[in-house]
Order: structure tokens, then C-alpha cells, then sequence
């Protein structure tokens, strides 16, 4: 049974309140609290990480490395942070390993449609860093501390947004 | 470097939502906390503080740019040197040292820092939004930007790892909430039990709501003097507490992206991250068997940020046993789990052994019930004050706050300072650490304060 009405961020439009006559009470008045709206459209750039969001477009997942010690970045980086060298891309493998993960039954604004929605680290073999994803085909009411360490692989948007969720991972 | 010393502190009672003021009479309500504390008039106040630290975190829940000059003008400060920091969820850890720094270099004699928040100004899933908006923008916040998500992803992989569990993770909640109901300035004094931890609505699995800190309006500030400052102080008259000096201070940091942390093997470890306390051979055999069995470091179940903080927090103000010779420490447990993995990092215990150091009853306060069988509490009291997870987490005056709670109890002053409740004061409380963090570990500030 609810009990309590939510408290949403719609109402009237008010354009005038009244004032006491005696000004010696207005400490004490309540405060008057308005909606105030913000929107931004911006002109973002993937600079150098662009080719990872081409790849996505394409389906292929893109990872850098670096010609000069080796290190292999799971998600990209322009330059490697063990040495500074510019580094190059490689493909990725599209099939690896749960490193962690958590459902999320709640979260911010954008994503509250997709609750619960599971969230998972994903870890190759012979790559050094890991890479953020969603995770589709497991049950999120039953997560499992066994989900780490799942076979997975990846699959794509055919029609890209641009976006790191053009790819996502299912269990293999 | 020359000493310094923290003089007096104030905070705003920490509450969800301030709509009967704007920022700047809330940090006023701190500062006046200070005047009244050492019994000196704004004038007088205005004549001794020779420059100001402002801290608060995000430009999108103030909605205002440059808050920090509006709040120097309202407590009358201007035309002193001020400046603005901000470093995450690490601000007010970050703003104390700034200030320390101004004293210490021999720039300002006194020196006010002074940090708040307001985050009522949008509902609770906008600033979840607003909060992960602290996460890469390309790559990690499009996929579900969450900070409760992030952090619930650590901590599996620490379960994974070392075997903690929910039930230990809620032992945090039931001490945090439990140590805060003795705390007037806190916005959650609860009496709760594991079960209800566990029972209330999951967020992000397996962190439910009672697992993770609130988001809060509130305000906090505290006074750094030099010895002359000092002076200048009991010279004009102001009613001195017994001297707590800053013993050392230690700062660290991590990649913004979880993903991109390295996973180094033993001997990289131990040669770069272990702690002097863990430099024998019992603990090298430990750390060798527990990477043989798999584990790397820092992955993403532990702060690299928030261990090498301490090391040199410890270094600088000279610890080598920090259990030992810590009294408390008010640490930022912005989520149950990041307290337990904050022990390890700060060498309170091993990694891997912050579960047992909670069911063990180390962290806990001696003398008060909390309903759970404890071996052995008060070994070494954690967040004495409630912690975010119950006083709240205004951001920019967290880190102050807990400067403030950690000066009383180290002053003997708490029952003072708590409305003339002094359950939850440490009995000759001489050395105690503050750790403030910023989202998933990137900075981490740990600073000794010391009664003298
Ligand atoms: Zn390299």
C-alpha cells in the first residue's frame, strides 16, 4: 500500500508570493526553492582514441601496445604510461574473461531504464589492463560470486552510437 | 619545514538537504563554531588569520563557479590570500594539507581552512550522475557511470580474492552508524543489526544502502597556526585547547580508470608498495604465498593511492608500527567495503586480512554495545565519529570534518564538543590518523595529527 506520494520535480508556475508587511519577521521566512534547467549540447572529441570507436563501428575490439616495452592496454592509450612511447593498435581477442563485476539495481539519471543492468571488468590473457563493459545473458537477480572468471565474448551494435556500449559481452 | 599545529575546528550539522540557507552562511556556521570555541570576535579572527584554504568539490552541484571567493567575502575575509582546491572525494583531505603547507613553509602564521558541499540542489540519481561525471567521460561513464558500481566491482574482486564477506561488510555499517549515534553533528544515529544491513535494498550487489554514505549538505573548517601563530593567538586572548600538532602528512595517487591499474607480481609489490611494519620475514613469506595463489596488485580490490599515502604520511611523522602507535584513525569509508580495504592499505593489517580485523572487533570502540560478539575491540578504533557512512558525505567538507572529529578526541574534548556525550571518546587519545580518498582511489591524502 503506498503510504507517501514521490516527490517529482514538476508543479505550477508561480509568478508572485506575498510579502509581510512587517519586515522585522523576514529572517524566519521559509525559503523559496525554484527549478532551475541545464542542458548542453558539446562538440566532444575521441581524439586520439578514435580508431577504438572505428573499430567498434566495424566489429573489432582495439587495444593499444607499446613498440618500445611491450605493454598491452585493454583500453587504449595514446602514449604508454610504463614509458612514455607512442603505441600502436592491435585487435583485441573477442573472447575473454570476467575480472569482476556487479549488478546495479539502482545508479544516475541516464541509466535508471536500465536497472538492473550488470557491469563487468573484462581481463585477456597476455594484456595488461582490463576494460569496462555491460554484461548480457546472466540473471541479474541471482548474481553469483562464481561469475568471476566466466568465459565470455563480445558482441556489437550493428548500428553504432559511438559509444563504448556499441560492444557488450555475453557468456560463451 | 616549521611545525604546525591545529588550533580549533568547527562543523555544520550534517543534514540531507539545507534549503533555509545558501552555501556561504552554512561555512559561516563552521568558522563561528572556531570564534566561539577560542572565545575571539570576527574582528579579532579577522586581525590573527593571515589567509585561507577553500575546498568543495563539484562545480556542478554548486552551480556556481568561484564559490569559493563568495564564501571568503560572506566570513568577512577578504582581501587575505585565498585559493580554491579540488581533488575529488579527497577535497578536504587535500584542502588540511594545503593549509598545513602554507604554515609549514613559513608563508601564513595562521591559516583557516574552510570546505562544504551542497547536494540537495538535485535529486539523489542526478547526483549519482553528477558524482560519476568523476569518471572517464569516454570509456567508463557511458557504460553505466555509477560510483556505487565501481566500488561494488572492487569489492567482488576482493571477495574473489581474499574471502571477505558481506556479513563482515556489514559489521562496518553497524559500528559507523552505531559510534554516530553518540554524534550530534551526524545525519544518520542508528542502532542497526547485520541482518538489516543486508535486508535494506540492494544497490549495487553486494553493497546495499546501508553499505554505501549519503549524499549531504554541510559545511566544516578548521585553524592551522605556526608556533609564532600560536603566540599571536594567546596573545590577543584566544582560550587554547591542549596543542595538537600535524605530525606528518602522505599523499597518493592512481589512474582515473579502474581498468587501466597495473597488476604487478610479488617482488614489484614488495619492492614498491610494502610498508616498513611488513618488512619481516613472516609477512614476505605471507604476501609470496598469497601472489603465488594468484593475487597481483593493486588490480582493482586494492588503493595503491591509499597505501602510498600512508607510507609517507608515516615516514614523515615517524611510525613504523602504525597499529601500535595510532590511537584511531577517522578514515574514509565512503563505502563499507572501502573501509576494510582502506586497513590494508594503511598497514593496519595485511592484504587479505581486513575481513578477520573486523571480526576480531579491532576496529570497534571499547565499552559500547553493538550487538556483535567482539574478540577483541578497541585494538584500534576506527571512524570514532560515525565516518561518512553515517555522518554524511558533503564532499569539500568531509575531509575537514574529519580533522575536527579527530582535534577533539586528540584535545580530550569530545564530550565538550558533543553536547556533553563523551561515550565515544578514546581515553588519552595521543595520536591519530585522517585518510580522505577520491573516487575508486585516485587521490588519497593520510595526516598524523599528534597531542603534544
Ligand atoms: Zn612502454
Amino acid at each position: 500500500m503506498i503510504k507517501k506520494l514521490p516527490e517529482t520535480l514538476d508543479g505550477s508556475v508561480l509568478f508572485n508570493v506575498p510579502l509581510p508587511a512587517d519586515l522585522a519577521g523576514l529572517n524566519e521566512l521559509a525559503p523559496i526553492i525554484i527549478k532551475q534547467h541545464y542542458a548542453v549540447d558539446y562538440l566532444h572529441t575521441f581524439g586520439q582514441d578514435s580508431p577504438f570507436f572505428a573499430g567498434l563501428a566495424n566489429g573489432k575490439l582495439l587495444g593499444t601496445e607499446c613498440p618500445q616495452c611491450g605493454y598491452r592496454y585493454g583500453t587504449p592509450k595514446g602514449h604508454c604510461t610504463q614509458c612514455g612511447a607512442r603505441t600502436r593498435w592491435f585487435e583485441l581477442p573477442q573472447e575473454g574473461q570476467v575480472h569482476t563485476f556487479t549488478v546495479c539495481y539502482f545508479g544516475s539519471e541516464e541509466f535508471l531504464p536500465d536497472c538492473p543492468f550488470v557491469l563487468a571488468l573484462i581481463e585477456w590473457e597476455g594484456v595488461n589492463t582490463l576494460f569496462l563493459t555491460r554484461l548480457l545473458g546472466v540473471d541479474p537477480q541471482a548474481p553469483s560470486l562464481d561469475w568471476v572468471g566466466m568465459p565470455v565474448r563480445a558482441r556489437f551494435r550493428r548500428n553504432s552510437k559511438f559509444k563504448p556500449t556499441d560492444v557488450y559481452f555475453v557468456p560463451r | 619545514m616549521r611545525n604546525v599545529y591545529v588550533v580549533s575546528g568547527g562543523v555544520s550539522k550534517f543534514t540531507k538537504a539545507r534549503p533555509d540557507v545558501t552555501f556561504q552562511p552554512m561555512v559561516k556556521e563552521a568558522y563561528d563554531y572556531i570564534l566561539n570555541d577560542l572565545g575571539l570576535t570576527q574582528p579579532q579572527a579577522f586581525e590573527l588569520i593571515d589567509g585561507t584554504v577553500c575546498s568543495y568539490f563539484s562545480d556542478h552541484f554548486a552551480r556556481q563557479l568561484m564559490a569559493g571567493i563568495m564564501v571568503q567575502d560572506y566570513l568577512g575575509l577578504c582581501p587575505k590570500p585565498s585559493f580554491r582546491v579540488e581533488s575529488g572525494g579527497a577535497t578536504g583531505g587535500v584542502c588540511f594539507q594545503e593549509a598545513y603547507k602554507q604554515v609549514a613553509s613559513g608563508y601564513l602564521d595562521v591559516c583557516l581552512a574552510y570546505g562544504f558541499e551542497k547536494m540537495s540542489h538535485v535529486e539523489t540519481w542526478k547526483g549519482n550522475e553528477f558524482i560519476a561525471l568523476a569518471s572517464d567521460q569516454d570509456f567508463d561513464y557511458p557504460v553505466g557511470g555509477f560510483y556505487s558500481g565501481y566500488y561494488a566491482m572492487m569489492v567482488v574482486r576482493h571477495m574473489h580474492e581474499f574471502g571477505t564477506t558481506p556479513e563482515q561488510l556489514a559489521k562496518v555499517s553497524v559500528k559507523n552508524h552505531r559510534n554516530a549515534f553518540y554524534n550530534p553533528y551526524a545525519q544518520k544515529r542508528l542502532k542497526l543489526t547485520v541482518q538489516e544491513v543486508r535486508d535494506s535494498p540492494m544497490v549495487a550487489y553486494p553493497l546495499t544502502r546501508l553499505d554505501i554514505c549519503v549524499m549531504s549538505d554541510g559545511a566544516a573548517a578548521v585553524l592551522l597556526a605556526s608556533e609564532a601563530g600560536l603566540e599571536k593567538l594567546r596573545q590577543a586572548g584566544a582560550q587554547l585547547a591542549p596543542a595538537v600538532q600535524v605530525a606528518g602528512i602522505g599523499r597518493g595517487t592512481d589512474a582515473m580508470r579502474m581498468a587501466d591499474r597495473p597488476h604487478q607480481d610479488f617482488d614489484q609489490f614488495f619492492a614498491r608498495n610494502a610498508l616498513p611494519s611488513e618488512q619481516t620475514a613472516e609477512t614476505k613469506a605471507y604476501y609470496r604465498e598469497l601472489f603465488e595463489r594468484g593475487t597481483h596488485y593493486p588490480g582493482v580490490h586494492s588503493f595503491r593511492a591509499g597505501r602510498m599515502a600512508s607510507r609517507e604520511a608515516y615516514r614523515n611523522a615517524g611510525l613504523s608500527e602504525p597499529l601500535k602507535e595510532l590511537d584511531f584513525v577517522e578514515l574514509h569509508d565512503a563505502y563499507t567495503s572501502s573501509e576494510i580495504q582502506t586497513y590494508e592499505d594503511m598497514g593496519l593489517c595485511r592484504y587479505g586480512e581486513g575481513g578477520q580485523f573486523v571480526d576480531e572487533g579491532y576496529p570497534f570502540l571499547s565499552g559500547l554495545d553493538y550487538g556483535l560478539e567482539l574478540a577483541h575491540p578497541g585494538k584500534l578504533p576506527v571512524n570514532p565519529s560515525g565516518g561518512l557512512i553515517a555522518c554524511g558525505h558533503p564532499v569539500g567538507a568531509t575531509g575537514l570534518m574529519q580533522a575536527v572529529f579527530a582535534l577533539w578526541q586528540l584535545q580530550g574534548t569530545i564530550k565538550k564538543h558533543y553536547g556533553g556525550d563523551g561515550t565515544v571518546q578514546i581515553t588519552q587519545a595521543k595520536r591519530g590518523a585522517i585518510h580522505s580518498h577520491a573516487g575508486t582511489g585516485t587521490y588519497v591524502t593520510v595526516s598524523i595529527l599528534e597531542r603534544k
